[in-house]
Formats: structure tokens, sequence, C-alpha cells
């Protein structure tokens, strides 16, 4: 490696892992809190088999699962102006994000949540409590256990997913990356780095989902 | 008046019916067996009188109050389910609550009790059912004889003032049935009242004051459980209860 390369690596790195720390993780978390609310509203209403909003949920996890994330992005960011909804990219990114992998994890949260076995459901009933009184106690807490690597699986995808927002002119890592290559032409060095980041980031990830585990993993070894 | 008193329950799955209209009286004190051959529809039955399955057609007296059963009101429902408890063959009980949570949850957020109330009565309960020295295990960590009582317990802090039990003993190894069933007697002794839809003939014998025998969706006999096993009046209970012994 020429000291060129490696003066562009030390002095590049600051600037993308500052990128990442205060653009790529804060777009995550939003779009991924976003996301789990999506997911949590969504499954419910399929697993209580509301009418009507369950036919709407079905259309919703169809069309986002059905349709690109980056044609979702373009669509909403270059697209929807034509129909006077301007949006800011960081936002637009936020919104898209959530409402995509949302889809992805009402599945997971809904699988879950018919894990849970109806006769705890039943002998909550018995008891006296209501729909809503069995599913914060009983049903919610144990499906949430369950969905957890599925839902930590989606908390990686999307923080790598980020990148995408580059190309709707969200100044996060990776176009920073982009912006730095261009001023000095070193793509495998800088994309290499850029790449490492991000296997930083969702290392730590998964030391988290690891930790989370244990900690929920209380109820006397039951899945 | 009886204290609970059911008429003509009607239930059908798709095309099949599976009650064809069974009556029931039941005395404050009383233990009554639901007995009958798989497919009887004796489980239906129970889950009916607690609403588990929606009835079809017939009429409840429950403490004087009568309710139309194909169109009684959830919050009915709650009211009936207030005063009764319900045990099951598969436990049930929440996995992800220790013995105590399973016994005080319905006390707090139903009953709306102060935390240490709770836990006395929840204890209290847990006492009569020998599980008192389980308080933090979870429901994984206990055979299912020791499940099945934390099951009983939970619905004996309620104060429920008839308890239905369905099957309590099916699911459990032959060797936990028995401490199962010495909780049921200690119950029965202690006034109780307590329907009991069960395959021990034993415990139909020895323990039930009545006994209702049901076959394909009917009530085929019913009446002291001494009388029944003495003295069937149906050929069909006689053929029953004469297959039963021959099995032992």
């Amino acid at each position: 490696m020429t000291d060129r390369v490696w003066d562009i690596l030390v002095s590049s790195f600051p600037r993308l892992l500052g990128y990442g720390l205060r653009v790529t993780l804060p777009l995550t978390a939003l779009s991924f809190s976003l996301a789990l609310l999506i997911a949590v509203i969504v499954a419910m209403i399929q697993y209580a088999k509301v009418p009507v909003l369950r036919q709407l949920c079905r259309f919703y996890i169809w069309v986002v699962r059905g349709t690109p994330l980056l044609v979702q992005l373009f669509l909403v960011f270059y697209g929807l102006p034509q129909l006077g909804i301007v949006w800011a990219a960081f936002p637009t990114a936020v919104v898209v994000f959530g409402f995509n992998e949302g889809a992805y994890m009402a599945e997971s949260f809904r699988g879950a949540l018919e894990s849970v076995s109806r006769g705890q459901m039943e002998a909550g009933y018995c008891v006296g409590m209501n729909y809503l009184q069995i599913m914060w106690h009983i049903v919610l807490p144990q499906a949430f256990r369950t969905a957890f690597p599925a839902l930590s699986n989606s908390l990686i995808s999307m923080l790598k997913g980020t990148s995408l927002a580059a190309t709707i002119t969200v100044m996060e890592m990776f176009r920073q990356a982009q912006v730095i290559n261009g001023r000095v032409y070193e793509s495998l060095a800088l994309y290499t780095e850029t790449a490492l980041i991000y296997l930083i980031f969702s290392t730590v990830l998964t030391w988290l989902q690891r930790l989370g585990e244990k900690k929920l993993d209380h109820y006397g070894g039951v899945k | 008046m009886s204290m609970l008193e059911i008429r003509g329950v009607e239930k059908r799955f798709g095309q099949t019916q599976v009650l064809k209209g069974i009556d029931l009286d039941v005395e404050k004190g009383d233990v009554v067996a639901i007995l009958g051959p798989s497919g009887s529809g004796k489980t239906t039955f129970l889950r009916c009188v607690n609403f588990l399955e929606r009835p079809d057609a017939g009429t409840m007296i429950f403490d004087g109050e009568t309710f139309e059963l194909s169109s009684i009101r959830r919050r009915e429902i709650a009211r009936i389910r207030r005063k009764t408890a319900f045990v099951f063959q598969n436990y049930n009980l929440f996995l992800n609550k220790t013995v105590l949570q399973n016994v005080t949850l319905g006390l707090t957020v139903v009953g709306k009790q102060k935390k240490e109330a709770a836990r006395e009565t929840a204890i209290q309960a847990l006492e009569r059912v020998g599980m008192a020295d389980k308080l933090d295990a979870y429901p994984a960590q206990l055979s299912g004889g020791q499940q099945q009582r934390v099951a009983i317990a939970r619905g004996l802090a309620t104060g429920p003032e008839i308890i239905y039990f369905d099957e309590p003993t099916s699911a459990l190894d032959p060797e936990l049935i028995g401490e199962v069933l010495s909780v049921m007697r200690q119950l029965a002794q202690d006034g109780m009242t307590m329907l009991v839809v069960t395959h021990e003939m034993e415990f139909a014998r020895n323990v039930s004051s009545k006994v209702l025998f049901m076959d394909d969706g009917r009530v085929i006999e019913s009446g002291p459980s001494k009388a029944f096993f003495d003295s069937p009046k149906q050929a069909r209970s006689r053929e029953f209860i004469t297959n039963i012994l021959k099995d032992r």
C-alpha cells in the first residue's frame, strides 16, 4: 500500500465513522422504530382477524414485499413530488425503510404471535381477563421473545440497507465515501474501509442481540 | 332452587351436531362427574358452559339469573366467568409467568387487588394444592402434575362458586395422576362445587356425588353416582361401565 492510500484511509476514517454515527445509526434507529410499530400493529390486526383492516394489511405486505426497496425510494422521493407531495430526503428514507422492513417484520411477528398457544388465551379468559389484558400480559411478551432473533435480523439488514439512502441524496456514510472517492479515486481502499465500518456496526448489533436474548430467556428454558 | 340449571344446550360444528340438548342441575357442594365415551360431547358441553364455545341453543340459570345461551352478551359472560374457574387438560399455565404470578395475575388485573393482598391470597391457594414451595418456578420447570396443581390454585384464588375440570388428569403420566386427584378429592371434601369431565372411574365412583353420562351428544343417564355405578338404568350405561371395568 502506498503512503498516499494510507494517508487517505487515515484521514477519511474519522469522517466516515462520524457520518456513520451521526447519520447512518440514527437513520437505522428511527426507521427500525417505525418498522417495529408498524409490524406490531399489522401483526396484531391479522392475529385478531379484524375484518377489512386485515385485508388492508395483507395488501400492504403484498405490495411492499413484492417491489424493490430501491424502486420504492425513487418512487417516493422522485415520483411523489409530481403529485405535489414533497418530503426532504432524510424523512423520506425513514418512512420508506420503516414501511419496507415493517412488512417483513410484521410477518415474523405474526408467526410469533401464533406460536403462543391459544390455550393460554382461553385460560386468561377463564380468570376473567379481557382480550387486551391477555395480549398485554401473556401473548405479547412471549411473542416478543420468539420474534426477537428475526427482529434482530431485520435490524442488521436495515443498518446495511440504509446505504441505499445515498441514491436519494441523503448524506450518510456510504454517500460520504462516494464524495471522498470522487476527489481521490481510490475506490478499492475507500469502499473496503466503508464496508469495514458497516461490519463493526453490525458486529456490535450482533453482540447486543446475544445480550438481549440472554436477558429475555428467563421462562425457565422455554423457547 | 339449584345453584346452576342448564337446559337444552345444543352445539354444532359445521354439519355435525355435537350436543343435542343437554340438561343439568347442580346444587351447591355437588361434585358432578361427566362421563362418556370419546366423542360423546362431554368436553364440548363443559366448554359451552363456560363459553369457550358459544352454544347454539339452551338456557342457563346461575345464581338465580337466567341467561339465553345463544345470545348471551360479552359482559354477561365476563360476569359469569368471575364466579367460575376452569381447569384444562393441558394446564394452560401462562408460560412467561412464575407460579406465583400465574395465580396473582387474575387477582391484580381483574380483581384490582393490591399486590400484597394478591400475593397472600395466592400463597393460600398454592398451599391448598401443595405448591407453595415453588413460588418462583416457571411452568417449564415443573412436572405435569405440579403444573396442573398450580392451574387449580389459579382457579381457586379467584374464589369461584364452581370449578370446571376438563379431563384434568388425561395428559398426565400415570404416576402423577394421584397427586392431582387427591387435591380434587380434598376440594370436594371442603364442599367445593365441581363439574368434572373425566375418565377416572375411581374418582367418579368414590368422590363425585352425581354422574352425567353422555353418548353421541345426548344425556343417557344422570343421577347419584352410587346408583349409577351400582344399578345403571340404561343398557348403554351398563355397557359403558362393564367395558371400563373389563379394562382394569
